[in-house]
């Protein structure tokens, strides 16, 4: 059984052909970005790409996944940000955060298929991802944001050289 | 909680910051610390901030993030004081530490006006040590000395020292008076009001690993934990075996624990539901046996409520206002209402709602016979450093506890018991567990947002003014002696301070179903009846409710002497009128279009809604616009500030169209997002938010902005149709959103 994620062959011959792919990417691969939110594919927040597709990864057990292609959050730019992760940034997005994974999956998937939605094809595209804390009028305005960088034919940049007003610094990670 | 309550928190906060700044500088001010990687100096200038050789300022932030921004703005505070720029600025969350940090929590609005004078003397410190150490490097006095973006200039020679060339003189100096620290004014602010992006925006978008949910540690290993559907039951016995024998199953084993109803008691509950604690390999091993897990409970000490029958003792005991315990009253209302020209009776509901925050709790607890680590996203950390211990049977020096962020809070994370359930687990099976609730386990057993029902009566005599004001507060009570959480009316002065007759009573009524702080307690309802009620008085009277409310707050004053944490009328009339001058209000609108008004003060925040709603003839709304006028004095992070106010709009609204929980024999009846439908962005308003410069000292922003919604959209359909809605949410009264 084996999986190409994040562009990366990945043997999942130890892991039980029925958990969900959240699982699996969370709990053996150490790929925590995708997050469980409701187990039944109401809330949006464990979106990754199927073959370039947004679903629902607490549906999908790996076993029925053949050698499909799959990228989560951590592989949506393999080096820097992705046009819809920078626009995130820039428009503050975030509150908890804990949605935003699965929102930027969402809103990349359109944008790789419609560089200039319509607010309606936006409405339809993000209506699957609950943002608990409501950041909806800020996801609007940073696809939008996102939508005019990808029509000016800049896809990813260089977290380093932007001019985001964050610290690179502050990209974090986990105190323990 | 109340502004009493916001008081006496804050002076006997200011005490502990008092003796615990002095502690945390004597402490550490002398201390330097050599970060090995790099071989890069550290020098640390207190608790809270250490400076690198590379000119990095890590700062740290000592109340939990679930959200609300704060790992943002309380560094920002120092930063500010201290001139160190921004851009150099990393954050970090501070230990849990009680010696050094206080009281640290994520509740009531409190995070930034608890911290406002403590970390702007941190800051203030800082900056004297590096001032000084700059003075006997140059050997210049210190008042020909300034600072911006971490640096010491003397101008007079051009010479200039950054905050990395002198944080290791400065962190040797001895601490300065802290009579001598000199604080900015609000005109000299370059970094307090401006919009900053979160501190953990990179990283959110990147997908890093920052949630509770997200820690792993070495021989994890992972359970679920499984209680009687009926709140407070106990498992007699279970199918063990057979779930042992499961694959990835390593134990399974039932936890005794404390039957009956669990109770929101933060501070000294410990208490764990008995419940079939499974542990597995990893979380879908544990989640798939589960399935196959038969319990037999014992539902006796269960509770047995029901929703529709604490809807019918509601509504009989609104029938018997004469039974009720009077809490406040001032006159003869009943006599002032017999007089009054004009009358209005209503009676309001809300149902049980539940958090619903994203991330369904988890926690990862690693305890030894010896000693105890937890890393959890409570809003209440200092609270488990402390209960833990007594828990486990450990010394307090043995247990160790880290704060993570949480993936939204709204109070939810107020309680630990899923904290204590994995120190449970990980004691007897002694191996690192993560405890995963599922999304079914965090609806079901929440602390919910009380049901609430509030009946009220008032008159306005013939000069227009209101004369009589009754209220009737009926809400469940698990002993009949003290309402649950959330159904204890506090004295709020306002409307009772300008009517001369009121009287105001509480009936309780049992129930079992447990309650805790949800979004501004008490508020997030009361504020819906109170605003919704006094336009329907208005109405009564032909006043337009702008006009009846400015009138209501009258003259300028406080309403409390020296309490400046107390509702101010010049305040709230002057976010009345911003609200209503960005909304247009008055201009003639399309018919099934109207716009809705509410004023609430919570939290110590001064907060006016105006909503633009349409209603067709299927009493479908859709909320157009919303504008904010909101005054929670000096802004710290305005993007943080006017994101929490956009939220607690979307928050509003979401909550108000179709959430209710229902139980029925005690057990909750919704316990996914298929039954318990969030708002989603196709229906989120355009939000309009207008901060108002006050120049009064920050108070908190996450709760304040929730109430007014409900009114405010509430006003608006009475206004588009002519409907009135007293019920919350709007989906019993038939409307959708």
């Amino acid at each position: 059984m084996t999986l190409t994620i994040n562009a990366i062959p990945t043997d999942l011959s130890g892991i039980d052909p029925d958990t969900p792919l959240l699982w699996a990417l969370r709990d053996h691969l150490g790929l925590v970005g995708t997050k469980y939110g409701c187990g039944i594919a109401q809330c949006g927040a464990c979106t990754v790409w199927l073959n370039g597709a947004p679903v629902r990864s607490c549906q999908l057990p790996v076993g029925a996944l053949g050698d499909a292609s799959i990228t989560t959050i951590e592989g949506l730019a393999a080096d820097g940000l992705h046009a819809v992760q920078r626009a995130w940034i820039e428009e503050d997005v975030a509150q908890c955060g804990y949605c935003q994974a699965g929102q930027i999956m969402a809103a990349a998937a359109l944008l790789e298929k419609h560089t200039n939605p319509s607010d309606e094809q936006i409405s339809v595209a993000m209506a699957g991802n609950i943002c608990r804390c409501g950041t909806y009028v800020r996801i609007r305005k940073a696809i939008r944001s996102a939508s005019s960088a990808l029509q000016s034919g800049v896809r990813f940049f260089d977290p380093g050289e932007s001019e985001l007003a964050v610290n690179p610094a502050n990209s974090g990670g986990m105190r323990s | 909680m109340s502004t009493n309550e916001i008081n006496a928190r804050l002076n006997r906060r200011q005490f502990l910051q008092f003796s615990g700044l002095g502690l945390a500088l004597s402490a550490s001010g002398h201390v330097v610390q050599v970060v090995a990687e790099d071989h890069s100096g550290t020098s640390r200038l207190s608790a809270y901030i250490s400076v690198g050789a590379d000119g990095v300022i890590t700062i740290g932030a000592p109340n939990p993030e679930v959200g609300q921004g704060v790992n943002t703005s309380l560094p920002m505070i120092i930063a500010e004081e201290m001139d160190a720029a921004w851009s150099d600025v990393q954050v970090v969350s501070t230990p849990v530490d009680a010696a050094h940090f206080g009281a640290q929590f994520a509740g009531g609005s409190l995070s930034i006006p608890m911290r406002w004078d403590e970390l702007r003397r941190v800051g203030a410190t800082a900056r004297a040590m590096l001032l000084r150490a700059a003075s006997e490097e140059m050997e210049v006095p210190t008042a020909e000395l300034s600072t911006q973006d971490s640096l010491v200039t003397h101008k007079e020679s051009g010479r200039s020292l950054t905050y990395a060339e002198l944080a290791l003189s400065a962190s040797q100096l001895p601490l300065p008076d802290t009579d001598d620290l000199v604080m900015k004014n609000a005109e000299q602010y370059r970094l307090l009001g401006t919009r900053i992006t979160n501190a953990s925006a990179a990283a959110i978008a990147q997908g890093k690993p920052l949630f509770g949910i997200d820690v792993q540690v070495p021989d994890l290993v992972y359970a679920s934990y499984v209680k009687c559907p009926h709140i407070g039951g106990r498992p007699v016995s279970a199918n063990l075996d057979e779930i042992k024998a499961q694959r990835g199953v390593i134990d399974a084993f039932i936890i005794e624990g404390e039957a009956g109803p669990y109770q929101f008691d933060i501070r000294n509950s410990t208490q764990v539901s008995p419940g079939v604690a499974i542990v597995a390999r990893d979380t879908w091993a544990a989640m798939r046996a589960r399935k196959l897990l038969k319990v037999q409970w014992d539902t006796q000490p269960a509770s047995s409520d029901d929703s529709e029958k604490i809807a019918l003792a509601a509504k009989a005991a609104a029938g018997r206002r004469e039974q009720a315990k009077t809490i406040s009253a001032a006159g003869d209302a009943g006599q002032a209402l017999l007089e009054a020209s004009a009358r209005v009776k209503a009676l309001y509901s809300a149902d049980f709602v539940s958090h619903a925050q994203l991330e369904p709790q988890s926690c990862v607890a690693r305890v030894t016979e010896q000693s105890a680590e937890v890393w959890t996203s409570s809003q209440t950390p200092s609270a488990v450093d402390q209960l833990l211990p007594g828990l486990l049977s450990l010394p307090s020096e043995a247990v160790t506890v880290h704060s993570v962020r949480g993936g939204g809070g709204f109070g939810r994370r107020l309680s630990n018991e899923y904290v204590y359930e994995a120190a449970l687990i990980s004691q007897r099976v002694g191996l690192p567990v993560k405890v995963q609730w599922s999304r079914e386990d965090d609806m079901a057993f929440d602390y919910f947002r009380s049901a609430l029902y509030l009946d009220m009566e008032a008159g306005v005599s013939d000069d227009g003014r209101v004369s009589a004001w009754k209220l009737h507060v009926i809400a469940g009570s698990t002993d009949l002696e003290k309402a649950n959480y959330g159904g204890t009316y506090r004295e709020r002065d306002f409307p009772e301070r300008r009517v001369p007759h009121y009287d105001i009573a509480t009936t309780l009524i049992a129930s079992q179903t447990p309650t805790g702080a949800w979004r501004a307690p008490f508020s997030n309802i009361y504020a819906f009846a109170e605003q919704s009620f006094l336009c329907e008085l208005a109405a009564a009277v032909d006043t337009d409710y702008r006009d009846f409310l400015l009138d209501l707050l009258g003259e300028d004053e406080w309403f409390k002497d020296g309490d400046r944490n107390a509702l101010n009328t010049a305040r709230a009339k002057g976010v009345v009128n911003a609200a209503c001058a960005a909304a247009g209000w008055g201009r003639v609108l399309p018919e099934g279009r109207g716009l809705g008004l509410a004023f609430f003060f919570s939290h110590a925040g001064h907060v006016a809604e105006v909503a633009e709603v349409s209603v067709d003839k299927d009493k479908k709304l859709t909320v157009h616009d919303v504008w904010v006028a909101a005054d929670v004095g000096q802004v710290i992070n305005l993007s943080g500030v006017e994101n929490q106010i956009e939220g607690s709009v979307v928050d509003g609204l979401s909550t108000l169209a179709n959430q209710r929980i229902t139980i029925r024999d005690g057990r909750i009846q919704e316990t996914n997002f298929d039954a318990y439908p969030l708002l989603r962005m196709p229906k989120a308003p355009r939000v309009h938010v207008q901060m108002m410069a006050s120049g009064y000292a920050p108070t908190g922003a996450g709760e304040p902005a929730l109430p007014p919604l409900a009114p405010a959209v509430g006003n608006a359909v009475f206004a588009a149709c002519g409907e009135r809605v007293r019920e919350l949410p709007f989906s019993k009264a038939g409307f959708s959103v």
